[in-house]
């Protein structure tokens, strides 16, 4: 499957995709209201994080694993692997708030959400015309969907 | 201000951050090379001081609301033709430092006329045809080095001919264009891949600079020209054999008679292991060569570069454009160039002190007409090619210059424009926000070589749709029936001493 892999070589720390990421997944699809009402308001969050250590950067996200271990780990089924698609999606209905996942994942790429007893996950933009909105974004094209 | 030099407040730039649309998201604050934005914890936003903006337009351009604007400040001072505000700044700049005005790229010398602009290309109308390159071939290949002064042929034993005349090496360019010489050092190693990859697809050639080839690199070598300087950085026997060609560099358009001074800072491992010096050391290069003293000096060093090369790649010789040049230009070739690069004053550079980047030297345009027409004269033009250089910024430009006498030309200014530079004319600080002069490992990942080498290739193919367009337009359909063709220009507005020297007539005649 099509994957976001991140290059740390070319990341700038710039910290747009989380930007974008934002903007994507908010009611406005606007970042100024994404990011000043929605953000500070809902506790929308980005799904991707920017992680810095000296003059390296890499932008994290679910990796979408083949054999995800937040998919074993959750208690309530809301993370699932969609066979078809090979994306680990999560349904927000279900979900209950243990952080079972937030501990198994070995990328640390799933976050709490600021408000509720919810997680914040990457969902690959499934729904997004023009593929994930931090690839797109990404002034230095250190994100790249592709097949490896 | 408070607890600051008095005259701080004499900047050049304004940050203007409009408050409706910026969201104090940082990405203002971590572009920023100079700190010039920063987060106030007490007001809990994004602040800026203007005093620090040199004005390289970074932040404006990664902003994602478009919240910033990025101005000149209106100088406040009373209007003087003579004082004008930069000499002013220049004189409070000393007067608190004590020291040299170090400036980057961009020569902004706005006195001295740029004689692209007055020079017009023709077109065929009616008593010739013009070329429509888009359905007829259109010639741009184009070969530098020495050329026989004719060509003899013996017959085979079947009848068919065979050349007999021993032809000298040439340097094989798809387009008559090169990046010029950047070292790797003033332009970091993420640019010196996209330059080597950009020339290998494009069938071009990008020029080493002073500072040795990395070892990675040599796989380009094909369209490599290596750079031998005063201060013989990174030269080896592999190194000069790596090559396409091999240049000797006398000068540079940028700061004539200067040597040059790569800063201690910018020597991370990976240079220092490329130039040969030790690293976080200065690597200075001497003004002049110290085995070069005159022309049979130089003669020496010519032929001891095509020995180390075993006589397969032609040997260029770069020199700045100053006021004797065609005479020099002579000497060179006499002394066994098969290149001469001509640097102009408006050529670029990592760090030159001002007063000599916009005070010495003379402008390519001059330089090159007479060179070409000297070497003419003397009846020596054949043995080898020109290359013009220093403040090409077009394609226009090119052509003007290939009419001019030039076999090609070399831009690198225009290279470092299309990968983001915004001429700010900081290069001299190592501080490059947008990750070009600059060995800082966090801004050098700015450029993606990816990203740079496609900017690179797209540009020289634009040139070349336009140069083609403009060949075809004068009825020509081959790069060569257009080099030192200067009836194909006209000048507008010059003197007759300026024509002379240029060689053309004026529009209308």
């Amino acid at each position: 499957m099509k994957r976001v892999y991140p290059n740390k070589d070319y990341c700038i720390g710039c910290h747009i995709c989380e930007l974008a990421c934002i903007t994507a997944h908010s009611k406005s699809k606007d970042l100024i209201l994404a990011y000043t009402v929605e953000r500070t308001g809902e506790g929308l969050s980005s799904c991707k994080r920017v992680h810095e250590g000296g003059p390296t950067c890499v932008a994290l996200s679910c990796r979408h694993c083949d054999e995800p271990a937040c998919v074993a780990a959750c208690i309530s089924g809301a993370l699932q692997k969609d066979p078809e698609s090979g994306r680990t999606t999560y349904d927000r209905e279900k979900c209950v708030g243990c952080w079972s996942c937030l501990m198994a994942c070995p990328f640390g790429a799933i976050a709490r959400h600021p408000l509720e007893n919810k997680i914040v996950k990457c969902d690959l933009c499934f729904d997004r015309p023009g593929g994930p909105a931090c690839v797109a974004a990404c002034p230095n094209q250190a994100l790249k969907q592709e097949e490896r | 201000m408070l607890f600051q030099p008095i005259n701080r407040n004499y900047h050049d730039f304004s940050i203007v951050r409009d408050k409706d649309a910026c969201i104090n998201c940082k990405v203002c604050i971590r572009q920023c090379a100079y700190e010039a934005h920063y987060w106030d914890e007490s007001r809990q936003k994004v602040m800026h001081d203007n005093a620090k903006c040199v004005g390289c337009h970074r932040c404006e351009a990664l902003c994602p609301t478009s919240a910033l604007l990025i101005q000149k400040k209106q100088s406040d001072f009373k209007d003087n033709a003579l004082w004008k505000p930069e000499f002013i700044k220049y004189i409070y700049k000393q007067a608190d430092t004590g020291g040299v005005l170090l400036t980057g790229m961009g020569s902004p010398v706005g006195n001295i006329p740029v004689y692209w602009d007055k020079l017009l290309l023709d077109a065929s109308q009616v008593t010739n045809p013009s070329i429509d390159p888009l359905r007829e071939p259109m010639e741009l290949k184009t070969f530098l080095g020495a050329k026989p002064v004719k060509l003899e042929f013996t017959k085979t034993k079947d009848g068919s001919p065979k050349l007999k005349t021993k032809l000298s090496p040439n340097i094989e360019l798809n387009y008559p264009l090169m990046f010029s010489a950047m070292s790797f050092g003033s332009i970091n190693f993420n640019l010196h891949v996209a330059m080597a990859r950009a020339a290998t697809e494009l069938g071009i050639c990008y020029n080493t600079g002073e500072g040795g080839l990395h070892k990675t690199l040599y796989q380009y070598g094909k369209n490599t020209i290596v750079q031998v300087a005063s201060g013989r950085f990174g030269v080896h026997r592999d190194f000069l054999n790596a090559g396409a060609g091999i240049e000797i560099k006398v000068g540079q358009g940028a700061k004539p008679g200067i040597g040059g001074h790569l800063p201690g800072e910018k020597i991370n491992e990976m240079v220092s292991v490329t130039r040969m010096v030790p690293l976080g050391s200065d690597a200075i290069s001497p003004a002049p060569h110290h085995d070069i003293y005159s022309i049979e000096d130089l003669h020496q060093l010519i032929f001891a570069l095509k020995e180390a090369s075993e006589y397969r790649v032609p040997v260029s010789v770069k020199i700045a454009a100053v006021h004797n040049v065609a005479a020099i230009a002579s000497g060179i070739v006499r002394a066994g160039a098969d290149i001469v690069a001509i640097d102009g004053m408006r050529g670029g550079t990592g760090a030159a002190p001002g007063m000599i980047r916009d005070n010495v030297g003379i402008p390519i345009e001059l330089a090159l007409a007479q060179v070409d027409q000297r070497l003419r004269d003397e009846g020596i033009r054949n043995r080898a090619s020109i290359v013009a250089a220093g403040g090409i910024r077009c394609s226009a430009d090119v052509v003007k210059a290939i009419a001019l006498g030039a076999d090609a030309v070399y831009f690198a200014t225009a290279a470092l424009l299309a990968v983001g530079c915004t001429l700010c004319g900081k290069c001299y600080t190592g501080k490059c926000p947008w990750g070009i002069a600059t060995n800082d490992a966090k801004l050098a990942k700015r450029q993606n070589p990816d990203v740079a080498a496609k900017k690179m290739v797209n540009l020289v193919h634009a040139w070349g749709h336009e140069i083609e367009e403009m060949l075809g337009g004068m009825g020509l359909n081959s790069i060569e029936s257009l080099r030192g063709n200067r009836d194909k220009l006209r000048a507008v507005g010059l003197s007759d001493t300026e024509m002379d020297i240029l060689g053309v007539k004026h529009a209308g005649r």
